[in-house]
Protein backbone atom coordinates (compact mmCIF):
# COMPACT_ATOMS: atom_id res chain seq x y z
CA UNK A 1 0.00 0.00 0.00
CA UNK A 2 1.27 3.47 -0.82
CA UNK A 3 1.67 5.96 1.87
CA UNK A 4 0.73 9.22 0.43
CA UNK A 5 -1.39 11.24 2.39
CA UNK A 6 -4.51 9.83 2.58
CA UNK A 7 -6.25 12.68 4.62
CA UNK A 8 -9.84 13.14 5.70
CA UNK A 9 -12.10 14.07 3.13
CA UNK A 10 -10.92 12.51 -0.16
CA UNK A 11 -12.78 9.67 -1.59
CA UNK A 12 -12.06 6.08 -0.14
CA UNK A 13 -14.18 3.82 -2.10
CA UNK A 14 -16.75 4.40 -5.12
CA UNK A 15 -19.14 1.99 -7.21
CA UNK A 16 -20.34 2.82 -10.12
CA UNK A 17 -23.49 1.50 -12.10
CA UNK A 18 -22.86 -1.87 -10.37
CA UNK A 19 -25.42 -4.22 -11.72
CA UNK A 20 -25.67 -8.05 -10.16
CA UNK A 21 -27.90 -11.01 -11.59
CA UNK A 22 -28.43 -14.12 -10.35
CA UNK A 23 -29.64 -16.59 -13.26
CA UNK A 24 -33.09 -14.39 -14.04
CA UNK A 25 -32.77 -12.45 -10.61
CA UNK A 26 -31.32 -9.12 -10.72
CA UNK A 27 -30.49 -8.61 -7.34
CA UNK A 28 -28.64 -5.17 -7.92
CA UNK A 29 -30.31 -2.62 -10.94
CA UNK A 30 -27.04 0.17 -11.36
CA UNK A 31 -26.16 0.70 -7.59
CA UNK A 32 -23.28 3.66 -7.22
CA UNK A 33 -22.11 4.79 -4.00
CA UNK A 34 -19.35 6.75 -2.43
CA UNK A 35 -17.77 6.80 0.37
CA UNK A 36 -14.61 9.05 1.82
CA UNK A 37 -12.10 8.55 4.48
CA UNK A 38 -12.96 10.20 7.81
CA UNK A 39 -16.83 9.80 6.30
CA UNK A 40 -19.60 7.13 7.52
CA UNK A 41 -22.30 6.29 5.01
CA UNK A 42 -25.25 4.29 6.18
CA UNK A 43 -27.32 1.91 3.77
CA UNK A 44 -30.70 1.62 4.96
CA UNK A 45 -33.27 -1.09 3.26
CA UNK A 46 -35.55 -3.97 3.78
CA UNK A 47 -34.43 -7.83 3.19
CA UNK A 48 -33.80 -8.15 0.01
CA UNK A 49 -33.50 -4.65 -0.91
CA UNK A 50 -29.77 -5.81 -2.29
CA UNK A 51 -28.02 -4.03 0.97
CA UNK A 52 -25.83 -7.60 1.43
CA UNK A 53 -25.51 -8.10 -2.25
CA UNK A 54 -23.73 -4.99 -2.69
CA UNK A 55 -21.69 -5.21 0.32
CA UNK A 56 -20.57 -8.63 -0.56
CA UNK A 57 -19.26 -7.15 -4.36
CA UNK A 58 -17.27 -4.29 -2.16
CA UNK A 59 -15.84 -7.48 0.18
CA UNK A 60 -14.80 -9.44 -3.16
CA UNK A 61 -17.06 -12.44 -2.27
CA UNK A 62 -19.44 -11.43 -5.37
CA UNK A 63 -18.33 -10.42 -8.48
CA UNK A 64 -20.64 -7.27 -10.40
CA UNK A 65 -22.34 -8.48 -13.31
CA UNK A 66 -21.59 -5.34 -14.73
CA UNK A 67 -20.38 -1.84 -13.47
CA UNK A 68 -16.89 -0.69 -12.06
CA UNK A 69 -15.63 -0.59 -8.12
CA UNK A 70 -12.73 2.46 -7.70
CA UNK A 71 -10.15 2.29 -4.31
CA UNK A 72 -8.61 5.73 -4.03
CA UNK A 73 -9.78 6.94 -7.08
CA UNK A 74 -8.57 4.26 -9.32
CA UNK A 75 -10.58 1.43 -10.89
CA UNK A 76 -9.90 -2.28 -9.25
CA UNK A 77 -11.09 -5.74 -9.71
CA UNK A 78 -11.95 -6.98 -6.47
CA UNK A 79 -11.67 -10.91 -7.37
CA UNK A 80 -11.79 -12.47 -3.86
CA UNK A 81 -12.26 -11.25 -0.35
CA UNK A 82 -8.07 -11.77 -0.19
CA UNK A 83 -8.19 -9.01 -2.89
CA UNK A 84 -10.36 -6.86 -1.55
CA UNK A 85 -8.27 -7.34 1.50
CA UNK A 86 -5.54 -6.38 0.13
CA UNK A 87 -6.95 -3.33 -0.77
CA UNK A 88 -7.45 -2.41 2.71
CA UNK A 89 -11.63 -3.30 2.70
CA UNK A 90 -12.30 -5.36 5.23
CA UNK A 91 -16.20 -6.31 6.72
CA UNK A 92 -16.97 -7.01 10.02
CA UNK A 93 -20.24 -9.63 10.05
CA UNK A 94 -22.11 -9.74 13.56
CA UNK A 95 -20.81 -12.80 15.26
CA UNK A 96 -19.88 -14.78 12.27
CA UNK A 97 -16.23 -13.15 13.06
CA UNK A 98 -14.75 -14.22 15.95
CA UNK A 99 -14.12 -17.70 17.81
CA UNK A 100 -16.02 -17.95 21.52
CA UNK A 101 -13.13 -20.44 22.51
CA UNK A 102 -10.31 -19.05 22.42
CA UNK A 103 -8.86 -15.30 24.04
CA UNK A 104 -8.96 -12.25 22.77
CA UNK A 105 -5.69 -11.80 21.90
CA UNK A 106 -5.79 -15.08 19.97
CA UNK A 107 -8.58 -13.86 18.09
CA UNK A 108 -7.47 -10.37 17.00
CA UNK A 109 -4.12 -12.53 15.33
CA UNK A 110 -6.11 -15.41 14.35
CA UNK A 111 -4.01 -16.66 11.05
CA UNK A 112 -1.76 -13.16 11.83
CA UNK A 113 -0.37 -14.88 14.32
CA UNK A 114 3.82 -13.82 15.67
CA UNK A 115 5.48 -16.64 15.86
CA UNK A 116 8.93 -16.84 17.93
CA UNK A 117 12.40 -16.78 16.51
CA UNK A 118 13.85 -20.55 16.56
CA UNK A 119 13.53 -23.83 15.01
CA UNK A 120 9.87 -24.95 16.26
CA UNK A 121 8.12 -21.65 14.92
CA UNK A 122 6.33 -21.32 18.06
CA UNK A 123 3.13 -18.70 19.28
CA UNK A 124 4.97 -15.85 20.43
CA UNK A 125 2.08 -15.64 22.79
CA UNK A 126 3.34 -12.43 25.03
CA UNK A 127 4.34 -10.30 22.02
CA UNK A 128 0.94 -10.74 20.80
CA UNK A 129 -0.79 -9.99 24.07
CA UNK A 130 0.88 -6.71 24.46
CA UNK A 131 0.47 -5.70 20.91
CA UNK A 132 -3.24 -6.82 21.11
CA UNK A 133 -3.85 -4.84 24.48
CA UNK A 134 -2.13 -2.06 22.74
CA UNK A 135 -4.37 -2.28 19.60
CA UNK A 136 -7.43 -2.28 22.07
CA UNK A 137 -5.95 0.53 23.69
CA UNK A 138 -5.28 2.42 20.31
CA UNK A 139 -9.34 2.57 19.55
CA UNK A 140 -10.51 2.90 22.82
CA UNK A 141 -11.54 -0.47 23.92
CA UNK A 142 -11.33 -1.65 27.59
CA UNK A 143 -11.42 -5.08 28.52
CA UNK A 144 -10.30 -6.73 32.21
CA UNK A 145 -8.25 -8.80 30.17
CA UNK A 146 -6.42 -9.74 26.86
CA UNK A 147 -6.40 -13.54 27.98
CA UNK A 148 -10.25 -13.49 28.21
CA UNK A 149 -12.11 -15.69 26.10
CA UNK A 150 -14.38 -14.30 23.51
CA UNK A 151 -16.94 -16.14 24.39
CA UNK A 152 -17.33 -14.58 27.47
CA UNK A 153 -17.56 -11.35 26.60
CA UNK A 154 -21.10 -9.43 25.59
CA UNK A 155 -21.98 -8.97 21.93
CA UNK A 156 -21.03 -5.15 22.31
CA UNK A 157 -17.61 -6.09 23.26
CA UNK A 158 -17.50 -9.19 20.92
CA UNK A 159 -18.43 -6.52 18.42
CA UNK A 160 -15.71 -4.42 19.44
CA UNK A 161 -13.03 -6.66 19.68
CA UNK A 162 -14.44 -7.86 15.53
CA UNK A 163 -13.62 -4.22 14.29
CA UNK A 164 -10.57 -4.01 16.30
CA UNK A 165 -9.17 -6.95 14.50
CA UNK A 166 -10.73 -5.36 11.31
CA UNK A 167 -8.52 -2.14 12.13
CA UNK A 168 -5.61 -3.98 13.40
CA UNK A 169 -5.34 -5.50 10.28
CA UNK A 170 -4.74 -2.33 8.90
CA UNK A 171 -8.75 -2.09 7.33
CA UNK A 172 -8.93 1.88 5.88
CA UNK A 173 -12.48 1.19 4.16
CA UNK A 174 -14.67 -0.18 6.98
CA UNK A 175 -17.92 -2.43 5.94
CA UNK A 176 -19.99 -3.16 9.03
CA UNK A 177 -23.03 -5.50 8.71
CA UNK A 178 -25.49 -4.21 10.90
CA UNK A 179 -23.30 -3.67 13.81
CA UNK A 180 -25.88 -2.39 16.66
CA UNK A 181 -28.77 -5.23 15.83
CA UNK A 182 -29.68 -7.28 18.34
CA UNK A 183 -28.18 -4.73 20.58
CA UNK A 184 -29.31 -2.79 24.51
CA UNK A 185 -29.17 0.97 24.56
CA UNK A 186 -25.45 0.66 26.96
CA UNK A 187 -24.18 -2.01 24.42
CA UNK A 188 -25.18 0.18 21.66
CA UNK A 189 -23.63 3.01 23.36
CA UNK A 190 -20.32 1.39 23.28
CA UNK A 191 -19.75 0.69 19.65
CA UNK A 192 -20.97 4.05 18.69
CA UNK A 193 -18.43 5.32 20.83
CA UNK A 194 -16.10 2.98 19.17
CA UNK A 195 -17.14 4.03 15.46
CA UNK A 196 -17.28 7.97 16.41
CA UNK A 197 -14.00 7.25 17.29
CA UNK A 198 -12.40 5.43 14.06
CA UNK A 199 -14.40 8.34 12.23
CA UNK A 200 -12.47 10.73 14.33
CA UNK A 201 -9.28 9.48 13.34
CA UNK A 202 -9.59 11.09 9.48
CA UNK A 203 -7.56 7.74 7.90
CA UNK A 204 -10.94 5.39 7.69
CA UNK A 205 -13.77 5.84 5.69
CA UNK A 206 -16.78 3.08 7.48
CA UNK A 207 -19.87 1.91 5.54
CA UNK A 208 -22.86 0.58 7.17
CA UNK A 209 -25.90 -1.75 6.96
CA UNK A 210 -28.56 -1.37 8.68
CA UNK A 211 -32.35 -1.19 9.65
CA UNK A 212 -32.85 0.99 12.24
CA UNK A 213 -33.57 4.83 10.36
CA UNK A 214 -33.27 6.61 13.97
CA UNK A 215 -30.07 5.36 14.71
CA UNK A 216 -28.14 5.23 11.56
CA UNK A 217 -29.04 9.14 10.85
CA UNK A 218 -27.49 10.04 13.95
CA UNK A 219 -24.62 8.26 13.49
CA UNK A 220 -23.88 8.03 9.77
CA UNK A 221 -22.88 11.62 7.88
CA UNK A 222 -24.39 10.33 5.06
CA UNK A 223 -27.55 8.02 4.77
CA UNK A 224 -28.84 6.20 1.11
CA UNK A 225 -32.15 4.19 0.82
CA UNK A 226 -32.32 0.83 -1.15
CA UNK A 227 -35.14 -0.61 -2.38
CA UNK A 228 -35.56 -3.68 -5.34
CA UNK A 229 -32.00 -3.64 -5.71
CA UNK A 230 -31.82 0.06 -6.85
CA UNK A 231 -31.08 3.01 -4.55
CA UNK A 232 -33.92 5.40 -4.90
CA UNK A 233 -32.70 8.34 -1.96
CA UNK A 234 -29.75 9.60 -0.81
CA UNK A 235 -28.72 12.72 1.79
CA UNK A 236 -26.83 13.71 4.15
CA UNK A 237 -28.02 12.96 7.24
CA UNK A 238 -28.81 16.13 9.22
CA UNK A 239 -30.64 16.83 6.04
CA UNK A 240 -33.37 14.21 6.60
CA UNK A 241 -35.63 13.05 8.84
CA UNK A 242 -36.97 9.19 9.96
CA UNK A 243 -40.35 10.84 9.25
CA UNK A 244 -39.20 11.31 5.67
CA UNK A 245 -37.38 7.99 5.12
CA UNK A 246 -40.27 5.96 6.14
CA UNK A 247 -42.57 8.16 3.43
CA UNK A 248 -40.55 7.52 1.17
CA UNK A 249 -40.62 3.66 1.65
CA UNK A 250 -44.40 3.36 2.05
CA UNK A 251 -44.73 5.82 -1.17
CA UNK A 252 -42.74 2.86 -2.53
CA UNK A 253 -44.69 0.24 -1.48
CA UNK A 254 -47.98 1.99 -2.92
CA UNK A 255 -46.53 2.36 -6.29
CA UNK A 256 -45.29 -1.08 -6.24
CA UNK A 257 -48.64 -2.68 -5.11
CA UNK A 258 -50.95 0.33 -7.90
CA UNK A 259 -47.63 -1.05 -10.72
CA UNK B 1 1.09 -11.24 34.78
CA UNK B 2 3.91 -8.55 34.75
CA UNK B 3 2.17 -6.02 32.66
CA UNK B 4 0.02 -3.28 34.96
CA UNK B 5 -3.44 -2.82 34.48
CA UNK B 6 -3.79 -0.22 32.17
CA UNK B 7 -5.18 3.54 33.07
CA UNK B 8 -8.68 3.31 33.73
CA UNK B 9 -8.84 -0.07 33.92
CA UNK B 10 -10.76 -1.68 36.69
CA UNK B 11 -9.37 -2.41 40.06
CA UNK B 12 -11.01 -5.76 40.36
CA UNK B 13 -9.56 -7.09 36.76
CA UNK B 14 -6.45 -8.21 37.98
CA UNK B 15 -6.21 -12.19 38.77
CA UNK B 16 -6.12 -12.70 42.62
CA UNK B 17 -2.97 -13.26 44.19
CA UNK B 18 -1.27 -15.87 46.59
CA UNK B 19 -2.16 -19.24 47.44
CA UNK B 20 -6.09 -18.94 47.71
CA UNK B 21 -5.60 -17.09 44.39
CA UNK B 22 -3.46 -19.62 42.94
CA UNK B 23 -5.64 -22.56 43.88
CA UNK B 24 -8.31 -20.59 42.87
CA UNK B 25 -7.16 -20.12 39.11
CA UNK B 26 -6.18 -23.77 38.85
CA UNK B 27 -10.30 -25.12 39.95
CA UNK B 28 -10.86 -23.25 36.92
CA UNK B 29 -9.32 -25.06 34.74
CA UNK B 30 -11.34 -27.74 32.81
CA UNK B 31 -9.14 -30.21 33.74
CA UNK B 32 -9.04 -29.42 37.55
CA UNK B 33 -11.84 -31.64 38.79
CA UNK B 34 -10.18 -34.79 36.50
CA UNK B 35 -6.66 -34.27 38.68
CA UNK B 36 -8.51 -34.21 41.81
CA UNK B 37 -10.45 -37.33 41.00
CA UNK B 38 -7.24 -39.14 40.08
CA UNK B 39 -5.30 -38.33 43.15
CA UNK B 40 -8.22 -38.87 45.18
CA UNK B 41 -8.18 -42.52 43.28
CA UNK B 42 -4.29 -42.79 44.10
CA UNK B 43 -4.88 -42.03 47.55
CA UNK B 44 -8.06 -44.41 47.99
CA UNK B 45 -6.60 -47.42 46.49
CA UNK B 46 -2.92 -47.35 48.53
CA UNK B 47 -5.32 -46.93 51.34
CA UNK B 48 -7.49 -50.27 50.53
CA UNK B 49 -4.17 -52.27 48.82
CA UNK B 50 -1.32 -51.42 50.10
CA UNK B 51 0.38 -53.35 46.68
CA UNK B 52 -1.05 -50.24 44.28
CA UNK B 53 2.08 -48.14 44.86
CA UNK B 54 4.86 -51.03 44.46
CA UNK B 55 7.46 -51.09 41.12
CA UNK B 56 5.35 -54.25 39.63
CA UNK B 57 1.78 -52.49 40.04
CA UNK B 58 3.39 -49.57 38.65
CA UNK B 59 4.47 -50.97 35.47
CA UNK B 60 0.72 -52.64 35.07
CA UNK B 61 -0.90 -49.30 35.71
CA UNK B 62 1.64 -47.60 33.44
CA UNK B 63 0.67 -49.77 30.56
CA UNK B 64 -2.96 -50.20 31.28
CA UNK B 65 -2.73 -45.73 30.78
CA UNK B 66 -0.19 -45.60 27.90
CA UNK B 67 -1.89 -46.87 24.24
CA UNK B 68 -5.46 -45.01 25.23
CA UNK B 69 -3.44 -42.08 26.11
CA UNK B 70 -1.53 -42.20 22.55
CA UNK B 71 -4.41 -42.43 20.85
CA UNK B 72 -6.60 -39.66 23.22
CA UNK B 73 -3.67 -37.53 22.37
CA UNK B 74 -5.22 -37.92 17.85
CA UNK B 75 -8.84 -38.05 19.07
CA UNK B 76 -8.61 -35.18 21.19
CA UNK B 77 -7.33 -32.76 18.50
CA UNK B 78 -9.98 -34.53 16.05
CA UNK B 79 -12.92 -33.96 18.51
CA UNK B 80 -11.39 -30.23 18.49
CA UNK B 81 -11.88 -30.05 14.91
CA UNK B 82 -15.49 -31.44 15.46
CA UNK B 83 -14.18 -34.68 13.69
CA UNK B 84 -14.22 -38.16 14.91
CA UNK B 85 -11.97 -41.13 13.99
CA UNK B 86 -13.56 -44.62 14.91
CA UNK B 87 -11.35 -46.94 13.32
CA UNK B 88 -8.45 -46.08 15.42
CA UNK B 89 -8.19 -49.01 17.32
CA UNK B 90 -8.01 -50.82 14.05
CA UNK B 91 -5.30 -49.28 12.78
CA UNK B 92 -3.72 -50.31 16.15
CA UNK B 93 -3.79 -54.06 15.35
CA UNK B 94 -3.18 -53.61 11.71
CA UNK B 95 0.22 -51.55 11.98
CA UNK B 96 1.99 -54.51 13.53
CA UNK B 97 0.87 -57.68 10.94
CA UNK B 98 2.00 -54.71 8.30
CA UNK B 99 5.58 -54.84 10.22
CA UNK B 100 5.69 -58.12 10.65
CA UNK B 101 5.17 -58.62 7.07
CA UNK B 102 7.63 -56.03 6.09
CA UNK B 103 10.56 -57.43 8.38
CA UNK B 104 9.37 -61.11 6.66
CA UNK B 105 9.64 -59.73 3.46
CA UNK B 106 13.29 -58.56 4.39
CA UNK B 107 13.40 -55.15 5.21
CA UNK B 108 15.26 -54.08 8.40
CA UNK B 109 12.94 -53.87 11.22
CA UNK B 110 13.15 -50.04 11.90
CA UNK B 111 12.35 -49.47 8.54
CA UNK B 112 9.60 -52.39 8.62
CA UNK B 113 8.18 -50.12 11.73
CA UNK B 114 8.25 -47.00 9.45
CA UNK B 115 6.26 -48.69 6.71
CA UNK B 116 4.00 -50.09 9.06
CA UNK B 117 3.28 -45.74 10.57
CA UNK B 118 3.05 -44.98 6.48
CA UNK B 119 0.59 -47.27 6.10
CA UNK B 120 -1.44 -46.04 9.06
CA UNK B 121 -0.57 -42.57 8.08
CA UNK B 122 -2.26 -43.52 4.27
CA UNK B 123 -5.54 -44.71 5.88
CA UNK B 124 -5.87 -41.66 7.95
CA UNK B 125 -5.30 -39.76 4.44
CA UNK B 126 -8.27 -42.13 2.98
CA UNK B 127 -10.40 -41.08 5.69
CA UNK B 128 -9.89 -37.52 5.47
CA UNK B 129 -10.47 -37.41 1.44
CA UNK B 130 -13.74 -39.35 1.92
CA UNK B 131 -14.58 -37.44 4.77
CA UNK B 132 -13.50 -33.96 3.32
CA UNK B 133 -13.67 -34.30 -0.92
CA UNK B 134 -16.87 -36.64 -0.65
CA UNK B 135 -18.40 -34.66 2.45
CA UNK B 136 -19.34 -38.06 4.96
CA UNK B 137 -19.70 -36.74 7.96
CA UNK B 138 -16.25 -39.00 9.75
CA UNK B 139 -18.28 -40.81 12.07
CA UNK B 140 -19.81 -42.84 8.98
CA UNK B 141 -15.81 -42.70 7.27
CA UNK B 142 -14.21 -44.12 10.17
CA UNK B 143 -17.34 -46.66 10.87
CA UNK B 144 -17.08 -48.01 7.17
CA UNK B 145 -13.43 -47.99 7.86
CA UNK B 146 -13.41 -50.14 11.12
CA UNK B 147 -14.97 -52.92 9.12
CA UNK B 148 -13.10 -52.89 6.55
CA UNK B 149 -9.52 -52.97 8.28
CA UNK B 150 -10.66 -55.84 10.25
CA UNK B 151 -10.98 -57.32 7.61
CA UNK B 152 -7.81 -56.59 5.87
CA UNK B 153 -5.92 -57.48 9.65
CA UNK B 154 -7.44 -60.66 9.61
CA UNK B 155 -6.18 -61.14 5.48
CA UNK B 156 -3.39 -60.35 6.29
CA UNK B 157 -2.68 -62.07 9.58
CA UNK B 158 -4.97 -65.40 8.38
CA UNK B 159 -6.33 -64.63 11.47
CA UNK B 160 -3.14 -65.90 13.30
CA UNK B 161 -0.76 -63.86 15.61
CA UNK B 162 2.69 -64.09 15.00
CA UNK B 163 6.17 -63.30 16.78
CA UNK B 164 7.31 -59.21 16.59
CA UNK B 165 10.54 -58.83 14.28
CA UNK B 166 13.52 -57.81 16.15
CA UNK B 167 16.55 -57.51 18.82
CA UNK B 168 15.96 -57.25 22.50
CA UNK B 169 17.50 -53.62 22.44
CA UNK B 170 14.75 -52.78 19.95
CA UNK B 171 11.91 -54.92 21.36
CA UNK B 172 12.70 -53.28 24.80
CA UNK B 173 12.60 -49.84 23.04
CA UNK B 174 10.11 -50.24 21.51
CA UNK B 175 7.76 -51.36 24.90
CA UNK B 176 8.82 -54.32 26.20
CA UNK B 177 10.83 -52.98 29.09
CA UNK B 178 8.16 -52.09 32.14
CA UNK B 179 7.86 -48.54 31.46
CA UNK B 180 8.69 -48.16 27.76
CA UNK B 181 5.38 -47.72 26.81
CA UNK B 182 4.44 -44.88 29.52
CA UNK B 183 7.63 -42.70 28.19
CA UNK B 184 7.05 -42.92 24.94
CA UNK B 185 3.40 -41.91 25.90
CA UNK B 186 4.80 -39.22 27.78
CA UNK B 187 6.89 -37.88 24.97
CA UNK B 188 3.83 -37.54 22.70
CA UNK B 189 1.70 -35.90 25.12
CA UNK B 190 4.37 -33.64 25.48
CA UNK B 191 4.76 -32.52 22.12
CA UNK B 192 1.31 -33.10 21.23
CA UNK B 193 0.79 -30.18 24.22
CA UNK B 194 3.09 -27.77 22.89
CA UNK B 195 1.49 -28.56 19.49
CA UNK B 196 -1.94 -27.28 20.78
CA UNK B 197 -1.10 -24.60 22.70
CA UNK B 198 2.06 -23.20 21.64
CA UNK B 199 1.86 -23.56 17.25
CA UNK B 200 -0.44 -22.37 14.61
CA UNK B 201 -1.78 -25.47 14.21
CA UNK B 202 -3.09 -26.06 17.27
CA UNK B 203 -4.75 -22.74 17.39
CA UNK B 204 -6.06 -23.01 13.96
CA UNK B 205 -7.81 -26.97 15.05
CA UNK B 206 -9.39 -24.68 18.00
CA UNK B 207 -10.28 -22.15 15.28
CA UNK B 208 -11.86 -24.58 12.57
CA UNK B 209 -14.01 -26.86 15.84
CA UNK B 210 -14.82 -23.52 17.70
CA UNK B 211 -16.59 -21.13 14.63
CA UNK B 212 -15.29 -22.72 10.85
CA UNK B 213 -16.95 -19.81 9.18
CA UNK B 214 -14.61 -17.29 11.26
CA UNK B 215 -11.72 -19.69 10.82
CA UNK B 216 -11.88 -19.80 6.97
CA UNK B 217 -12.63 -16.02 6.63
CA UNK B 218 -9.39 -15.01 8.39
CA UNK B 219 -7.98 -17.37 5.58
CA UNK B 220 -7.59 -20.76 7.96
CA UNK B 221 -7.56 -23.63 5.33
CA UNK B 222 -9.41 -25.45 7.65
CA UNK B 223 -9.47 -28.81 4.97
CA UNK B 224 -5.85 -29.42 5.89
CA UNK B 225 -6.21 -28.84 8.96
CA UNK B 226 -8.62 -31.67 9.23
CA UNK B 227 -6.96 -34.07 7.24
CA UNK B 228 -3.87 -33.52 8.76
CA UNK B 229 -5.41 -34.38 12.22
CA UNK B 230 -6.99 -37.72 10.55
CA UNK B 231 -3.29 -38.83 9.48
CA UNK B 232 -2.27 -37.76 13.06
CA UNK B 233 -4.48 -39.83 14.79
CA UNK B 234 -4.36 -43.22 12.47
CA UNK B 235 -0.81 -42.83 12.94
CA UNK B 236 -0.65 -42.33 16.61
CA UNK B 237 -3.39 -45.16 17.00
CA UNK B 238 -0.86 -47.14 14.75
CA UNK B 239 1.91 -46.04 16.69
CA UNK B 240 0.24 -47.23 19.92
CA UNK B 241 -0.52 -50.75 18.37
CA UNK B 242 3.39 -51.56 17.77
CA UNK B 243 4.47 -50.40 21.13
CA UNK B 244 1.72 -52.99 22.60
CA UNK B 245 2.98 -56.00 20.01
CA UNK B 246 6.61 -55.41 21.19
CA UNK B 247 5.55 -55.58 24.81
CA UNK B 248 3.40 -58.57 24.64
CA UNK B 249 6.44 -59.76 21.80
CA UNK B 250 3.67 -60.89 19.29
CA UNK B 251 1.16 -59.65 17.49
CA UNK B 252 -2.47 -59.90 17.55
CA UNK B 253 -5.28 -59.80 15.00
CA UNK B 254 -8.06 -59.32 17.66
CA UNK B 255 -5.71 -56.47 19.32
CA UNK B 256 -7.10 -52.28 20.46
CA UNK B 257 -10.24 -52.53 18.31
CA UNK B 258 -13.37 -50.65 19.10
CA UNK B 259 -12.56 -50.89 23.40
CA UNK B 260 -8.91 -48.73 23.00
CA UNK B 261 -10.51 -46.62 20.53
CA UNK B 262 -13.24 -45.76 23.28
CA UNK B 263 -10.89 -45.62 25.76
CA UNK B 264 -8.70 -43.16 23.82
CA UNK B 265 -12.06 -40.97 23.17
CA UNK B 266 -13.08 -41.43 26.65
CA UNK B 267 -9.35 -40.38 28.56
CA UNK B 268 -10.22 -36.97 25.97
CA UNK B 269 -13.83 -36.74 27.34
CA UNK B 270 -13.16 -37.28 30.82
CA UNK B 271 -10.47 -34.47 30.67
CA UNK B 272 -12.57 -32.01 29.45
CA UNK B 273 -12.27 -31.74 25.73
CA UNK B 274 -15.89 -30.47 24.16
CA UNK B 275 -17.61 -33.38 21.79
CA UNK B 276 -19.31 -30.63 20.30
CA UNK B 277 -16.01 -29.30 19.38
CA UNK B 278 -13.95 -26.12 19.70
CA UNK B 279 -12.25 -26.82 23.31
CA UNK B 280 -10.05 -29.37 24.62
CA UNK B 281 -6.87 -29.85 26.24
CA UNK B 282 -3.81 -32.43 25.97
CA UNK B 283 -2.76 -32.73 29.39
CA UNK B 284 -6.41 -33.54 30.13
CA UNK B 285 -6.54 -36.25 28.19
CA UNK B 286 -3.31 -37.65 30.36
CA UNK B 287 -4.91 -37.14 33.70
CA UNK B 288 -8.47 -38.84 32.21
CA UNK B 289 -6.35 -41.90 30.44
CA UNK B 290 -4.55 -42.15 34.39
CA UNK B 291 -8.14 -42.08 36.16
CA UNK B 292 -9.52 -44.90 33.67
CA UNK B 293 -6.45 -46.84 34.02
CA UNK B 294 -5.92 -46.14 37.82
CA UNK B 295 -9.81 -47.27 38.00
CA UNK B 296 -8.99 -50.79 35.96
CA UNK B 297 -5.89 -51.20 37.40
CA UNK B 298 -7.11 -50.55 41.30
CA UNK B 299 -10.34 -52.53 41.11
CA UNK B 300 -8.47 -55.32 39.68
CA UNK B 301 -6.39 -55.77 43.15
CA UNK B 302 -9.26 -55.69 44.98
CA UNK B 303 -10.99 -58.25 43.22
CA UNK B 304 -14.00 -56.41 41.08
CA UNK B 305 -14.73 -58.10 38.50
CA UNK B 306 -14.84 -57.50 34.70
CA UNK B 307 -18.80 -56.80 34.63
CA UNK B 308 -18.57 -54.24 37.42
CA UNK B 309 -15.96 -52.50 36.25
CA UNK B 310 -17.39 -51.36 33.13
CA UNK B 311 -20.39 -49.88 35.35
CA UNK B 312 -17.93 -48.05 37.21
CA UNK B 313 -16.29 -46.41 33.88
CA UNK B 314 -19.45 -45.58 32.49
CA UNK B 315 -20.56 -44.32 36.07
CA UNK B 316 -17.24 -42.56 35.88
CA UNK B 317 -17.67 -40.65 32.54
CA UNK B 318 -21.14 -39.77 33.21
CA UNK B 319 -20.31 -38.01 36.50
CA UNK B 320 -17.08 -36.34 34.90
CA UNK B 321 -19.37 -34.89 31.88
CA UNK B 322 -21.67 -33.51 34.65
CA UNK B 323 -18.83 -31.89 36.84
CA UNK B 324 -16.58 -30.55 33.66
CA UNK B 325 -20.11 -28.98 32.43
CA UNK B 326 -21.36 -27.68 35.75
CA UNK B 327 -17.69 -26.26 35.88
CA UNK B 328 -18.00 -24.55 32.27
CA UNK B 329 -20.98 -22.68 33.53
CA UNK B 330 -18.99 -21.35 36.96
CA UNK B 331 -16.25 -20.49 34.70
CA UNK B 332 -18.62 -18.77 32.68
CA UNK B 333 -20.26 -16.61 35.55
CA UNK B 334 -16.79 -16.14 36.79
CA UNK B 335 -15.79 -14.21 34.05
CA UNK B 336 -18.66 -11.92 32.83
Amino acid sequence: MSTTAMSAGTEALRAEGIVKTFGRITALNGVSMHVARGEMLGILGDNGAGKSTLMKILTGYHQPTSGQVFVNGAPVDLGSVDQARAFGIECVYQDLALVNGLSIYHNLFLNREILRRGPFRLLDHRTMRRRAQAALEDIGVTVASVDLEVGALSGGQRQAIAVARAVASNARILLLDEPLAAMGAREAGLIIDLIERLKARGDIAIVMIAHNYAQTLEICDRVMLMQHGEVTYESHAAETSPAELLEIVRREYRAARAG
Amino acid sequence: MDHTASAGGSANAGPRRGIAGRLHAFLLRPEASVIVVAVVLVIYFQFANANFLTDANLQTVSQFIAAPVIIACGEIMLLICREIDLSVGQVFALAPFVMERAAHAGAPVVLAIVAALAVCALIGFVIGLITIRLKVPSFITTLGMLFLITGVTLTISRGFPADTPGGPLLTNIMGNWGYAEIVWALGVVLVMHIVLRDTRWGLHTIATGGNVIAAAEAGININRIRMGNFILTSTLGGFAGLLEAFRIGSTDPLAGGSNIMFLGVASGVIGGTAIAGGAGTIVGGLVGGIVLGVLQDGFTLQGINAFTFDIIIGAAILLAMVANIHLARLRGAGQA
